[in-house]
C-alpha cells in the first residue's frame, strides 16, 4: 500500500514539480467574485470604456444585471446602449469594418479574455500604457509591444512616459506621470482591479454558483461514501 | 472478527445506501432535465414585443411576431363592434367560457379597449394561421350572412371579429388572446400584463 | 413484480443473464485497489454518453456557430456549464481510469493467456477512445482545437505517395474546415460511440468467458468445490457490486471535485488558447495535445534523423504508431512462466518501473518545447529521445528479460496482501 501511494504521488505530482517558473513581470491582482460592489464598478467601467470598441457577444445584459444585483431600471438607464433590450447580447456599436480601418485590427471580443489571458496580465496591461511618439496611436504598452489599442482610460490614469523597462533583473518598469488624470494612482489601480474582477466574472458567470454547488455535492458524496463503505464492510466481513 | 450475519443491520444498510444513491441519481438528473427548458436566448427571443398602433386605421389590421407566432392587432369600426352582440347563437363559445384569454378579455369584444382587438393568429384546431375576411355578405364568398371575420383555410373553421369560433366547425375554442397592456394610447406591449411576464 | 419478471423471462433470459454476469459470476476474492478501474471505466463511459447527448441538443457543428454555441451552453442553457465541464473533465478522467486499468494488466499479467483476446479488445477500445477524444476536441472550434486537428491530420501526409490525398480525404478540404468539423461531429457522436459500446460489451463477455485474473496471477478455476464453484471465487453480486459502489463514490468525489472546483485543472484539461475561436491565420504559440496524448507526441517529435532517404517526419509517425501498436503484442512478447509482479524477479520489476517513468516523463516533455531544458543537463529533445528508447526497450527486450528473470514460486491458492 505504501508503495502504491508513493507511486501515485509520483505520477500526480511529476508535472508540477518539474514545471519551470517562467518569469513574467506581472503585477498580482486580487480577484474576489463575491465582492459584488467591485464587480458592479467593473461592469460600469467595462460598458463605458471597453464596450464601445470591443464586444462581449456571448453575454447577455440581463444575465449580468441579475448576477451583479443591478436593477433592470439602472441597467436600462446607465448600462445599455439605446435600442438594446435587456435580453440582448452585449455587442459593440462599432462595425467591424470601421474598426479594422481605424486600428488595423478588429478589436477582439472580450467575453472570454480573462480565460485566454491571466487576470494578472490584464491588470498589468491596463496599467502599463505609456506615451510613445513613435507609435501610430501615440500609445504603447510594456506588456504588449506596439499594441493597436490606444490608451482609452488615459482620462482616468493620466498620461505617463516610460523611464526604464528592464526586462531582466527584477523586471521593474518605472513610469513618470506626465499629466495626471482624474484618478489618483492608487484609485486608478483599484478601478483596474474592479475591471479585471469583472472580466474574470464575464469569462465564466457560472463561477459565481459553481463553488457553492460543489460544496453541497461534496457533502452529499461524503455521506454516500460513508454509507457505501459501511455496506461494503458489512458484506465483506463474512469472507476470509 | 464477528462472523455472524446480522440480517437486520444488513437490510437496513442496503436500504439506506440504495436510497442515498437513488436520491443522488435523481438530483443528478435535475440538471439534465433543466437543460432542456427554454434557454436565456429563447427567453430573450420570447420577450414581450411592443406594437405601435398609432397609424392603424379603423377596419385595419397589423401583424407582428411574438414567440414565433403571429400576433394580430385589429382596430374595429363601430359597425363591426355592433354586430358582435347578435352573433351569440351561431357561436360555439360565445361567452369565452372554454377559451383561453386573460380575464380582461373575457367579454363580448374580447379586449381591453372595445375597438382594439389583440389575438394570436393561430387556429385552435391544428395550428394553421387563419386568413382575414372582413368583407360582408356575398362579397366575402363565405355566405350571404357573413358579418366579417377570419377563415381558416386548412379545415374551414370560421371566427367572428372577436376571434370567436362558429358552431359545428373543427376548431374547439375561440382564438387565443395573449396577455398585453397599453404602454400609452398608441403602444401595446404584448406578452406582459399587470400579472407579469407571460 | 415477480409475474412480470417471469413473463419477460419466458421471452428473454433476464435471470440467466443476471446470474451469468453478476449473481453467479465468480470473481477471485483477492481483488485489490487496481481492480476498481474496470467498473469505473464503465461509469465514465455512461457519464460521457449522457452528458454528450444533452450537449448535442445545444451544440451546433458548423465552423460559424460552433464556438458561440459552446459559450451558449456555458451561459444561456440552464445548467449547461455543468454538462460541458462534466464532459470535458470526463474525457480526461476516462484516460486516467483507462491508463490505470491498463497498468493493472501489466502488473498482474491480465493480458496473458488465456485472456489475450480480452487484452486485444481492450487495446482496440483504447485506440478508438483516442480517436473519439481527438475528434471531440475539435468540436469547440477553439484555436487550439483547430490547430491541433491541423497538426495531427498533417501527420498522415508523412505516408509516402498516398499521404496528401489521404489527409485531404480525412479533412474533406485542403485545410481543416467546416467540412472537417461536420464529419468529426458525426464520428464523435454517432459512429465511434456505437462501436465503442459494442466493443465494451464484447470485452466484458470475453472476460467472463475466461474468468477474471487476480493480483496473484493464478487461475482460480484450478480449485473448484463439489458444485463446480471456484474455491477462491466469490459471486460478483453482491460482493463486488457493493465494493465497486464504494469505488464509484470515491471516484465521483475526485471527478466532481475537479468539475466544480478546477474544471480547467490549471490548463491541463481546458487550455487558455482554446478560449479563443479558431483563427486560420494565427497559430497559438504552443500547440500542445491534451495530456493523455503527450507521451506519444514526445515520441513523434523525438525522431529527428532521416533514414533510408525518407525524411524524419515519416519515421516519427512510424515510431508513434509503433509505440501504440506494440501494446497489441504484449501477450506474446511476455515469456515469463508467472503472471503477477508479486512472483516475478527484479528484471521485470525494473523494466516496468522504467516503463512507467518513461511514460510519465515523455508525457511531461510532450507539454514542453523540445529546444528548452526543463529537466536537468540535456534539452527536452534529448531526454525525449532517451526515454523513447526506454519506452521501446520495455517491449522489444521483453522476450529476453522475461525469460531470464528469476521468478519466485507462485502460490497454489490466492493470497491477500
Amino acid at each position: 500500500m505504501k508503495r502504491l501511494i508513493a507511486f501515485l504521488l509520483l505520477v500526480a505530482t511529476a508535472p508540477w514539480c518539474m514545471a519551470a517558473s517562467e518569469y513574467e513581470p506581472l503585477d498580482p491582482v486580487y480577484i474576489n467574485l463575491s465582492d459584488t460592489a467591485s464587480l458592479q464598478r467593473g461592469a460600469r467601467l467595462f460598458i463605458n470604456y471597453c464596450l464601445s470598441c470591443h464586444s462581449a457577444a456571448y453575454m447577455r445584459y440581463r444575465r449580468m444585471a441579475k448576477d451583479l444585483d443591478i436593477s433592470e431600471e439602472l441597467l436600462k438607464e446607465n448600462l445599455m446602449f439605446a435600442g438594446d433590450k435587456p435580453g440582448d447580447l452585449m455587442r459593440t456599436t462599432m462595425p467591424a469594418e470601421y474598426a479594422k480601418d481605424w486600428f488595423g485590427v478588429v478589436p477582439p471580443d472580450l467575453t472570454l479574455i480573462a480565460r485566454v489571458r491571466k487576470p494578472d496580465w490584464i491588470y498589468t496591461y491596463l496599467r502599463n500604457f505609456y506615451l510613445d511618439d513613435g507609435s501610430p496611436s501615440g500609445w504603447n504598452n510594456t506588456l504588449f509591444q506596439n499594441v493597436a489599442m490606444p490608451h482609452v482610460l488615459y482620462g482616468l490614469q493620466g498620461s505617463q512616459r516610460l523611464v526604464s523597462n528592464s526586462s531582466e533583473g527584477d523586471g521593474k518598469r518605472i513610469f513618470r506621470l506626465e499629466k495626471p488624470g482624474t484618478m489618483a494612482p492608487e484609485e486608478y489601480d483599484n478601478a483596474m482591479r474592479d475591471l479585471t474582477n469583472f472580466l474574470v466574472y464575464l469569462g465564466e458567470p457560472a463561477k459565481l454558483e459553481r463553488y457553492l454547488i460543489g460544496v453541497f455535492v461534496m457533502l452529499f458524496l461524503g455521506g454516500l461514501l460513508v454509507l457505501s463503505y459501511l455496506l461494503k464492510k458489512e458484506y465483506w466481513k463474512e469472507l476470509h | 472478527m464477528d462472523d455472524r450475519i446480522d440480517n437486520k443491520r444488513r437490510r437496513f444498510l442496503t436500504n439506506v445506501t440504495a436510497a442515498a444513491w437513488a436520491v443522488g441519481g435523481t438530483v443528478a438528473a435535475f440538471p439534465f432535465i433543466r437543460s432542456m427548458t427554454p434557454s436565456e436566448r429563447a427567453k430573450a427571443a420570447g420577450a414581450p414585443v411592443v406594437i405601435d398602433i398609432s397609424r392603424l386605421e379603423p377596419g385595419q389590421m397589423v401583424k407582428e411576431e411574438w414567440r414565433g407566432k403571429p400576433v394580430w392587432v385589429i382596430r374595429r369600426t363601430d359597425e363591426m363592434l355592433q354586430k358582435l352582440a347578435g352573433l351569440g347563437e351561431n357561436l360555439a363559445d360565445p361567452d369565452s367560457e372554454r377559451s383561453d384569454q386573460p380575464v380582461y378579455a373575457k367579454n363580448v369584444h374580447r379586449s381591453r379597449q372595445p375597438e382594439v382587438l389583440v389575438l394570436i393568429g393561430v387556429c385552435t384546431h391544428l395550428g394553421c394561421s387563419p386568413t382575414t375576411n372582413f368583407a360582408i355578405g356575398p362579397a366575402s364568398g363565405l355566405g350571404d350572412d357573413w358579418p366579417g371575420g377570419f377563415f381558416c383555410p386548412c379545415h374551414g373553421s370560421k371566427f367572428d371579429l372577436s376571434g370567436r369560433v362558429y358552431k359545428n366547425l373543427p376548431a374547439p375554442t375561440n382564438l387565443v388572446v395573449p396577455p398585453y397592456r397599453f404602454l400609452n394610447a398608441t403602444l401595446i406591449l404584448v406578452g406582459e400584463d399587470d400579472g407579469g411576464t407571460a | 413484480m415477480i409475474r412480470v419478471l417471469n413473463w419477460i423471462d419466458e421471452r428473454f433470459p433476464v435471470r440467466k443473464f443476471w446470474n451469468e454476469h453478476l449473481a453467479e459470476y465468480y470473481a477471485p476474492k483477492n481483488f485489490n485497489f487496481w481492480y476498481y478501474f474496470g467498473s469505473l471505466a464503465i461509469l465514465v463511459f455512461v457519464l460521457q454518453i449522457a452528458t454528450g447527448i444533452f450537449l448535442t441538443m445545444h451544440y451546433k457543428p458548423s465552423s460559424e456557430h460552433a464556438f458561440a454555441s459552446v459559450e451558449y451552453i456555458m451561459r444561456d442553457v440552464p445548467w449547461g456549464w455543468l454538462l460541458r465541464y462534466m464532459h470535458a473533465v470526463g474525457a480526461s478522467a476516462f484516460f486516467v481510469v483507462i491508463y490505470l486499468h491498463m497498468f493493472r494488466g501489466l502488473l498482474y499479467g491480465s493480458h496473458r493467456a488465456p485472456r489475450e483476446l480480452v487484452w486485444l479488445l481492450g487495446c482496440i477500445i483504447y485506440v478508438l477512445l483516442m480517436a473519439e477524444s481527438f475528434m471531440g476536441y475539435l468540436l469547440p472550434w477553439g484555436n487550439l482545437s483547430y490547430w491541433g486537428a491541423q497538426v495531427i491530420i498533417s501527420l498522415f501526409t508523412a505516408i509516402p505517395w498516398v499521404g496528401d490525398a489521404l489527409a485531404e480525404w480525412l479533412r474533406g478540404d485542403f485545410v481543416v474546415s467546416d467540412a472537417t468539423l461536420n464529419r468529426f461531429f458525426a464520428f464523435h457522436v454517432a459512429l465511434i460511440p456505437l462501436v465503442l459500446t459494442g466493443l465494451v460489451i464484447i470485452h466484458i463477455l470475453a472476460l467472463h468467458a475466461v474468468g477474471s485474473n487476480n493480483p496473484d496471477g493464478i487461475e482460480i478455476k484450478k480449485h473448484k468445490n463439489e458444485e463446480g464453484i471456484p474455491k477462491d471465487g466469490i459471486p460478483f453480486h453482491p460482493y463486488y457490486t457493493v465494493k465497486d459502489l464504494f469505488g464509484a463514490a470515491v471516484f465521483l468525489i475526485l471527478f466532481l471535485g475537479v468539475v466544480f472546483f478546477a474544471p480547467e485543472l490549471f490548463g491541463l484539461f481546458l487550455e487558455r488558447a482554446n478560449f479563443e475561436p479558431a483563427n486560420l491565420l494565427q497559430t497559438p504559440s504552443d500547440i500542445v495535445p491534451l495530456w493523455y496524448f503527450t507521451p506519444f507526441y514526445s515520441i513523434l517529435r523525438a525522431v529527428t534523423y532521416p533514414l533510408f532517404g525518407i525524411d524524419a517526419k515519416f519515421w516519427g509517425v512510424i515510431c508513434m504508431g509503433a509505440s501504440i501498436a506494440l501494446l497489441f503484442f504484449l501477450p506474446w512478447l511476455d515469456r515469463s512462466p508467472v503472471k503477477s509482479i508479486r512472483y516475478r524477479g527484479w528484471m521485470y520489476k525494473t523494466a516496468l518501473t522504467l516503463f512507467v517513468i518513461s511514460f510519465v516523463i515523455l508525457g511531461y516533455l510532450g507539454l514542453k518545447h523540445p529546444q528548452d531544458t526543463d529537466l536537468i543537463l540535456f534539452s527536452n529533445l534529448v531526454w525525449a529521445q532517451i526515454f523513447s528508447f526506454v519506452y521501446f526497450g520495455f517491449f522489444v527486450l521483453m522476450p529476453w528479460y522475461t525469460k531470464w528473470d528469476k521468478n519466485k514460486p507462485e502460490p497454489d491458492r490466492v493470497t491477500f496482501k
